[in-house]
């Protein structure tokens, strides 16, 4: 497994590609989050008191929308970058053992995601408690800056980088089950973004909440709610459970798809 | 030393080289399984997500309003829901005081306006008496003046000239009609007068700040007026409007309650072959509070006091509980269709570099730009086609569904159909062409259909699912290549009413033709730099 971790680590590291993306995902999200807390601003009666208003640590959060595209793509490229130029028959020479190469690889995709979310999520954090006190959520109005100190606020910054992580293990699994790229990287963006618009159009709001309740994303980014907790149909942590049995059931899929077809 | 001529091959310049391209192109498509399936893969899910969401499961209709069945109405089977509809088949309101007489031929009326006040609902309407208007102060869209109407049905044809409390004189007619004239307030020191012009079918509204300069608003033609019509004054207050952020950073409208509001005329003249009798009051509609409109004559000084509204009703006018299907919902899996054919689009590009398929193209076709105008051709008219038979099936099946079921489907005109199919087929058109560009450009698979669904499909998520502030997501809407949305807008956005116009409700801040314009210059663009691309880089 070491051999095999370091190997994947080899290949994942010496494409210049890999540190674009994960570069791009830090920016971005960064970027977006502080667009997003620099164009907040308080209609009457909404920026009511701390908890039951406005979401400060949301709105820092927003760039994660964004930033988990990038890391969808990072995981994408990592599998089906194999089947695309054929690397995949070397990699299977290499370690016959196909499902230890694929969790070596998984891992290695997570560490990655992992990483380069933590600088996102902390640089939106940052972005959000300089700029939304300017923008009214002060402490004149009872809103505290964001603060590592908040267990609330770390809940959602830490489930923000668990959830992009998530996103790409995700992504993988369903790469590795398409075995193809474009492919992939469309199914991936097609779940994450279908359940929401369906749940916000659909008249029957029992079923609409239900659809959101098994939504990767919507359910997922639920971790990210401060304020409204009890509002929510699920908790923040069952929330981020959700997105991980979507993972989860792609890893399984993706890794039963390389175990049993011929690369 | 004897000149050797250069070679030159025996064979004739290829005529039609660009058929031939395209016609090679087409060859490339059609024999890719894959691609041939997401096609259809695009088709079936833009129907079926739509049809999903608007059919499946129950429609909750515990929020419908007031069933009233007559003539003019539109009756929603089990939903009750009821709207009155206007001349032109759209979906009205049509409540107000009406101080009046049925006034015969051609003829003409004038007033003096000097005071336009009113009531808002409190903030907390406290002991449970239900909401009604206690605060002084006057809604915007509260109106009053003069109108001509066919009769006293609600949802009959009408032309009017009026003060809007925070939106100055204007003439408007048949509901959806409506023009500005003189701005600003009217008040006892800036009174406004107002004169109504009737000429056969043609009714002209003219304004004055003076009652001797007179400059005339505009001139509308009501094709089939009655000769006998109602003439008079009148007063409306619509509903005030409260729009609410949700802690994501998404907004509400609520309604807030009931307003009304009071003008002062005097110096009421008739003329030109109107000679008035003695005016009557009456209430054109059912009031939302009883007890409150009505009128006062003492001398020549008249004081209306009205609520309602005399306007078209949009689409989404109930918010978020809005129990009418539209066309908007019909067609909520666009998205999903765009991003399979996003993929492939780029797919058509990019495995001909993976596969080094590229060089054979450009050696049988060596004027590269030919090549990829080919290309963006026939990814267009699958892009048409798809498009074109998605929103076909799921707008025709939706309607079909929405009806069976027997809930109410919210008026469209079918020439206002057609237009947001072929709007969807377009955007799903353009859109594949922008994919294509990008792929031509990034040369890889993954990352164009990333890019893509980024720029394409990720700024309308956003705005739709208000996970961003409003102002944040109309922006997202008029700059980025999601603009194109806009073509799928089926119904009008109207100054004169307050609502939340929102994407969701299938309104967007640009206009059908702006937003392609911008769908297709960010195209435009991709392509200049894909031909540039294509043109200089070694394949």
């Amino acid at each position: 497994m070491r051999s095999a971790l370091h190997a994947e680590w080899t290949k994942l590291r010496t494409l210049p590609g890999t540190w674009w993306l994960l570069l791009t995902a830090a920016v971005l999200t960064v970027a977006v989050s502080a667009a997003a807390a620099a164009a907040f601003h308080c209609l009457p009666g909404s920026c009511g008191p701390s908890r039951t208003g406005a979401d400060p640590a949301k709105i820092s959060l927003t760039g994660v929308d964004l930033g988990q595209v990038i890391v969808a793509l990072l995981a994408v490229g990592a599998i089906g970058g194999e089947y695309g130029t054929g690397m995949i028959r070397v990699t299977l020479a290499a370690m016959p053992r196909r499902l230890t190469a694929f969790a070596a690889k998984a891992l290695v995709t997570a560490a990655a995601a992992l990483a380069a979310s933590l600088v996102a999520v902390g640089g939106s954090a940052l972005a959000g408690r300089l700029i939304l006190p300017v923008r009214g959520l002060s402490a004149a109005n009872g809103y505290l800056p964001l603060s590592l100190g908040d267990a609330a606020d770390l809940r959602a910054g830490f489930g923000s980088v668990l959830y992009l992580t998530l996103v790409a293990l995700l992504a993988f699994g369903v790469t590795a089950a398409v075995r193809d790229s474009a492919a992939g990287i469309g199914v991936v963006l097609g779940l994450l973004l279908l359940f929401p618009i369906v749940s916000a159009v659909i008249p029957d709001r029992p079923l609409a909440r239900h659809l959101e309740q098994v939504a990767p994303m919507t359910a997922g980014l639920y971790i990210q709610v401060t304020s409204g907790v009890q509002a929510l149909p699920l908790t923040p942590w069952q929330g981020l459970g959700v997105t991980a049995a979507w993972a989860a059931g792609a890893l399984v899929l993706g890794g039963a798809v390389l175990r049993l077809r011929d690369a | 030393m004897t000149a050797v001529a250069p070679y030159r091959s025996p064979a004739a310049p290829g005529k039609a080289g660009f058929a031939r391209a395209l016609r090679a192109e087409w060859t490339k498509f059609r024999t890719v399984r894959g691609w041939v399936i997401a096609a259809i893969v695009a088709v079936l899910v833009t129907a079926g997500i739509g049809l999903l969401a608007t059919g499946g499961g129950q429609s909750t209709c515990q929020s419908a309003s007031v069933s009233s069945s007559g003539p003019g109405t539109a009756n929603g089977g089990n939903c009750l829901l009821a709207f009155r509809l206007g001349p032109d088949g759209e979906p009205v309101s049509d409540s107000f005081y009406f101080v009046r007489q049925p006034l015969a031929g051609d003829g003409s009326i004038t007033v003096r306006m000097t005071s336009l006040a009113g009531l808002l609902p409190s903030a907390n309407p406290g002991n449970g008496s239900g909401p009604s208007a206690s605060v002084p102060g006057v809604q915007p869209w509260a109106k009053a003046g003069l109108i001509i109407k066919e009769n006293l049905t609600e949802g009959s044809a009408y032309a009017a000239i009026m003060v809007a409390a925070g939106h100055g004189v204007r003439l408007q007619w048949n509901y959806t009609g409506d023009t500005a004239g003189l701005p600003g307030p009217v008040g006892p020191a800036n009174p406004r007068w107002l004169r109504l012009t009737r000429s056969g079918d043609v009714i002209t509204g003219y304004d004055s700040a003076d009652g001797s300069h007179w400059s005339q608003v505009g001139a509308v033609t009501l094709a089939g007026f009655p000769a006998r019509a109602q003439v008079g004054l009148f007063a409306s207050s619509p509903d005030s409007q409260q729009i609410s952020q949700h802690f994501g950073g998404g907004a509400s409208v609520n309604g807030d309650g009931p307003t009304q509001d009071t003008a002062v005329f005097d110096h009421l003249a008739t003329s030109r072959g109107w000679t008035a009798g003695p005016w009557t009051g009456r209430y054109v509609g059912s009031p939302e509070t009883p007890g409150v409109a009505g009128y006062r004559q003492s001398g020549g000084q008249f004081t209306v006091t009205g609520l309602g509204d005399i306007a078209p009703v949009p689409a989404g006018h109930g918010g978020g509980a809005d129990p009418a299907g539209t066309v908007s919902d019909y067609l909520v899996g666009t998205f999903a269709g765009l991003i399979a054919l996003v993929v492939v689009a780029a797919l058509f590009v990019t495995t001909e570099y993976r596969r080094g398929l590229i060089r054979l193209t450009l050696a049988a076709t060596p004027a590269r730009g030919r090549v990829l105008a080919a290309k963006s051709l026939l990814v267009a008219a699958v892009g048409f086609i798809t498009g074109l038979l998605g929103a076909g099936i799921a707008v025709l099946a939706g309607d079909a569904i929405t009806r069976a079921r027997g809930n109410y489907a919210f008026p469209i005109s079918g020439v206002a159909e057609a237009r947001v199919i072929v709007g969807t087929a377009v955007l799903a058109a353009v859109a594949s062409v922008l994919a294509l560009a990008i792929g031509t450009i990034v040369r890889r698979s993954a990352a164009t259909v990333a890019i893509a669904v980024m720029v394409i499909v990720l700024p309308y998520f956003l705005a739709v699912s208000a996970a961003l502030p409003l102002s944040a997501g109309d922006w997202l809407l008029r700059v980025t290549p999601a603009a194109g949305f806009a073509l799928q807008q089926p119904y009008p956005a109207y100054e004169q009413v307050t609502m939340l116009y929102a994407p969701l409700s299938g309104y967007f801040p640009l206009p059908a033709w702006g937003g392609l314009a911008v769908l297709a210059g960010w195209t435009a663009a991709a392509l200049a730099l894909a031909t540039y691309l294509l043109r200089r880089r070694d394949a």
